[in-house]
């Protein structure tokens, strides 16, 4: 046996993976951030802290509405809608995902910065508009009244509508994850699938799809949530979700342990889904650790081209069209009608302001729990961050009231303030900045930051110059999505906001509830509009830098 | 690469700059204090003004801000009373006011309907409200124990499609809607508060047995559900449906803005019934309140002649108040066949959301 020298155990990975672990103080730094990413766990566990106080104080009895044989029945509904929702999201989704970012599609740079836009649209505003559209006796029956005789669409009310508008309006869940993997393929598995003689379809189910399933687990995550917690679709579709039956019981009774107790159902369903995520999301944990040192080649379309362009259009038009059209066409009338429109850049400022806020307080609490997840993959870190799921199911209103208990009667000095209307659109959509992040992370490998340690930089300089600019594009996505959804978020608008601070979403609510739908339609065009901004932004800027790598 | 992030940034803080300075009441907890025209004080109102101002007031509005915003700004300018107000709807309202406890913030709680006030007087957050206050309304527009006043007053009517049917085509009274040749053809909002008050108004009037007959036979009929009067209306306006339950003011904002060729119009059933009630929406006083002074102030307000007569012309409601007079466009209170039900005694909503479960109107 030849003589081992430590000079060659200092060349093993391991020992080299054991010296950075032992000798660079980033642990410390690490440990650290127990401290934030625990604080947004907590704040995160509020809301059900709050519902266990108002189910276990209303005593048995608001058990029973729990067990009774409807809930099963509304159990069903839910997962049912959910499914469907997720099954034909992923069905848009999947081909304008390719289609934008691998194909010779015509204008695909525009259908790449068009088709995410629907996320804008909120869902009360947006089933409203479908059903003034598309209802039995809308806009799409009158054009077909005179030419073919059609007094009656059949009702779109029910699981038809439901499904309908969430999945127009969620898909960009699924279509933003799905692009984001597609761009970041390693072309060279897709080469070798080919030069191993698999045609294209092929060569996209054995190889592309299965690279893209953590893509489509993370995205399906987001709408199935999403679903779960939404009222303003099901509410004008009349199709009785749990999250309805739980409005119904504040609205109706004032039950609030009733409301309560349905709503920790709610939050049992959610844990289901967040589990079987967990399983679906693989063993996966890094990536390659090169970048891809170049993007795939655009595949031809051929005779495709014009189905395929006919498919983007309709799913435009219908999603994202049909509402801002019906939205401007409002506010002309209302205008021509002589309506005057109120002090809009006022409550846009105040819009903006506190989605702002909420965007980078959401991302300030992300970035410990991804990174603590990532790095140290640990039972405690992966808790951390399943927790700060744990509210994403629950609906605005839930956590609205929770934050109202605790904040009157504990707080009150930040009761109804910024702050508190701040930490309500945290809670509610954390989920959305620690998914992207998370993913964005686990694509730097680890040696990347290493070796700037070895380079003799501290942890901070590290996180800045090398972990932050490749985490970028993670964070900037997230920071989107939180501000795009507090945009357009209503009920804890409505209970949190300080007094005297409209928001475009609490005007739009205003106007509508009482049928001024001319006065309705400017702030809803406004907060269409400025949602848009950011997801256009980040799209046409991407499409700039890659022209600039090619 | 470093500048692009930088623009992104930039956007951000812009996009916050601009908020910062296009809502400068963001951190300002009284609003009111930097508006010029709350100070401008009334001197007909000026009998206890001091150094410190007229104080505050702070109203939780189940009401719709476009509605009574106007009239809320009047009591203000009037009085130099610092006023802010929250807006949301009744039932959202009220969870936050049982939330809220003994610490809450508010005093005036002013609702859509009773059923609200209800929750928040069983809760015993509201304070017994004076004499002077009460005796301004006819007792059964007021709460039997005087925790809250009616304010204004909606009718029951039902609202139906003029090109698909005439006044004669329709009942007088609501028990023949249960006849199978209005199936599929009727619409309402079971989640709706009137439209619930209503019912147990038949438990009062009729039974537990005779109201679950009515509403066995309407689901029968295979009504379209909606979402709220609003949505009701829009559908009756549209032909989805020929006939409504609905109050009778939501019909005057389609009128206003789709003109007199809008085809719907409201029907009185003149049967004397639980389908004739007339509705309120009424306002209370929190016991919590930290001021009681200015609280009542603003109940006197709301029943004097000037805010009564803003609601009748100007929301389409009906004035509480004696000598005030009602819009053209309604049938006066005192010509409507009206049944002798009081409102505080149509309290039991939890019995009435059950027989609504019962018989699948409400899930």
């Amino acid at each position: 046996m030849s003589r081992l020298t430590v000079r060659d155990l200092w060349s093993t990975g391991q020992l080299r993976a054991r010296q950075a672990r032992f000798l660079l103080p980033s642990q410390r730094a690490l440990f650290l951030l127990w401290i934030p990413s625990g604080l947004a766990a907590g704040a995160v566990l509020l809301p059900i802290l709050y519902l266990l106080i108002r189910a276990l104080g209303g005593g048995e009895s608001s058990w029973e509405i729990v067990l009774r044989p409807q809930t099963l029945e509304t159990l069903w509904r839910t997962v049912w809608l959910a499914f469907w929702v997720t099954v034909l999201s992923i069905a848009i989704a999947l081909p304008l995902a390719w289609l934008t970012t691998r194909s010779d599609l015509p204008g695909r740079r525009l259908w790449a910065v068009l088709t995410p836009l629907p996320l804008v649209v909120p869902s009360y505003v947006g089933a409203y508009l479908f059903v003034s559209a598309l209802g039995p006796r809308g806009l799409l029956q009158t054009l077909l009244e005179a030419p073919f005789g059609i007094t009656r669409l059949p009702d779109i009310y029910g699981l038809p509508g439901a499904l309908l508008v969430l999945t127009l309006l969620n898909y960009p869940f699924l279509l933003l994850t799905l692009r984001a993997a597609l761009l970041r393929l390693d072309p060279a598995l897709e080469e070798a699938a080919a030069s191993l003689g698999l045609n294209r379809w092929q060569t996209f189910w054995r190889v592309t799809l299965p690279q893209l399933r953590p893509a489509i687990t993370t995205g399906s995550l987001l709408v199935v949530l999403y679903v779960l917690r939404d009222f303003g679709a099901v509410a004008i579709m009349r199709y009785n979700t749990f999250t309805r039956v739980i409005y119904i019981q504040y609205q109706n009774s004032f039950n609030r342990s009733a409301a309560a107790s349905l709503a920790l159902v709610l939050i049992v369903l959610s844990l289901i889904v967040l589990i079987l995520e967990l399983r679906a999301r693989g063993r996966a944990r890094l990536a390659s650790p090169n970048r891809p040192s170049r993007r795939p080649a655009r595949l031809p379309l051929g005779r495709w081209r014009w189905p395929a362009l006919l498919f983007c259009l309709a799913i435009v038009s219908v999603s994202l069209v049909l509402p801002a059209g019906l939205l401007a066409y409002w506010l002309l009338r209302g205008l021509a009608a002589g309506e005057v429109l109120g002090d809009l850049w006022a409550t846009a400022g105040n819009s903006l302001l506190a989605s702002g806020l909420a965007a980078l307080a959401a991302l300030t609490c992300a970035l410990p729990i991804s990174i603590l997840e990532v790095r140290r993959h640990n039972a405690a870190s992966r808790l951390l961050e399943r927790i700060s799921y744990a509210a994403f199911a629950l609906p605005g209103i839930v956590i609205a009231l929770a934050l109202v208990f605790f904040g009157a009667n504990y707080v009150p000095s930040l009761y109804q303030t910024l702050s508190m209307l701040v930490l309500a659109y945290v809670i509610l959509f954390l989920p959305q900045v620690v998914g992207t992040v998370r993913t964005s992370l686990l694509q730097v490998h680890p040696n990347m930051e290493e070796a700037g340690r070895g380079l003799g930089k501290s942890a901070i300089e590290v996180f800045a110059r090398i972990t932050l600019p490749m985490v970028r594009p993670g964070i900037i996505s997230g920071a989107a999505l939180v501000f795009l959804t507090a945009m357009k978020e209503l009920p804890a608008t409505l209970l949190l906001a300080p007094s005297g601070f409209p928001t475009l979403a609490t005007s739009v609510w205003s106007s509508v509830s009482e049928a001024f739908f001319a006065r309705a339609a400017a702030p809803a065009l406004l907060l269409v509009l400025l949602s848009s901004l950011p997801l256009a932004l980040i799209e046409i800027r991407q499409q700039a830098k890659d022209k600039i790598v090619r | 690469m470093h500048h692009r992030f930088n623009l992104l940034t930039l956007l951000l803080l812009g996009a916050l700059i601009v908020g910062a300075c296009a809502g400068p009441n963001a951190t300002q907890e009284t609003p009111a204090a930097t508006d010029p025209e709350a100070e401008t004080e009334d001197s007909a109102d000026e009998t206890s003004a001091d150094d410190a101002g007229e104080g505050s007031l702070v109203i939780y509005s189940g009401r719709s801000e476009t509605l009574v915003a106007p009239i809320i700004e009047q009591f203000a300018n009037a009085t130099g009373i610092e006023v802010e107000v929250r807006y949301g709807s009744t039932s959202e309202m009220a969870a936050i006011l049982l939330e809220e406890g003994e610490n809450s913030p508010a005093d005036i709680f002013w609702a859509q309907d009773p059923g609200g006030l209800g929750a928040v007087a069983d809760a015993g957050l509201f304070s017994t409200l004076p004499d002077n206050l009460l005796s301004r309304v006819d007792p059964r527009f007021a709460s039997p124990e005087g925790l809250w006043v009616g304010i204004s007053g909606r009718a029951r009517v039902i609202v139906y499609n003029t090109e698909m049917l005439s006044t004669d085509d329709l009942p007088d009274d609501i028990v023949a809607f249960t006849d199978p040749e209005w199936a599929g053809r009727i619409g309402f909002a079971p989640s709706n508060g009137s439209f619930q008050t209503m019912v147990t108004g038949m438990r009062e009037a009729w039974g537990e047995d005779a109201t679950r007959d009515w509403l066995a036979g309407i689901a029968a009929n295979g009504p379209s559900l909606y979402e709220n009067n609003t949505a009701t209306v829009t559908a009756v306006g549209a032909g989805e449906v020929e006939v409504g339950f609905v109050n009778h003011y939501y019909l005057y904002r389609f009128l206003a803005e789709e003109g007199e060729s809008y085809p719907a119009r409201n029907f009185y059933l003149n049967d004397g019934g639980p389908a004739s009630l007339v509705m309120v929406a009424g306002a209370g006083q929190l016991a919590s309140s930290q001021n009681p002074e200015n609280a009542e102030r603003f109940l006197d307000f709301l029943l004097s002649t000037v805010a009564q007569q803003y609601f009748a012309s100007q929301t389409y409601e009906y004035p509480l108040v004696e000598g005030v007079v009602t819009s053209s466009l309604l049938t006066p209170l005192s010509e409507l066949n009206t049944p002798d039900i009081a409102l505080g005694d149509l309290a039991d909503l939890q019995g009435t959301v059950e027989l609504l479960q019962e018989v699948g109107l409400l899930p």
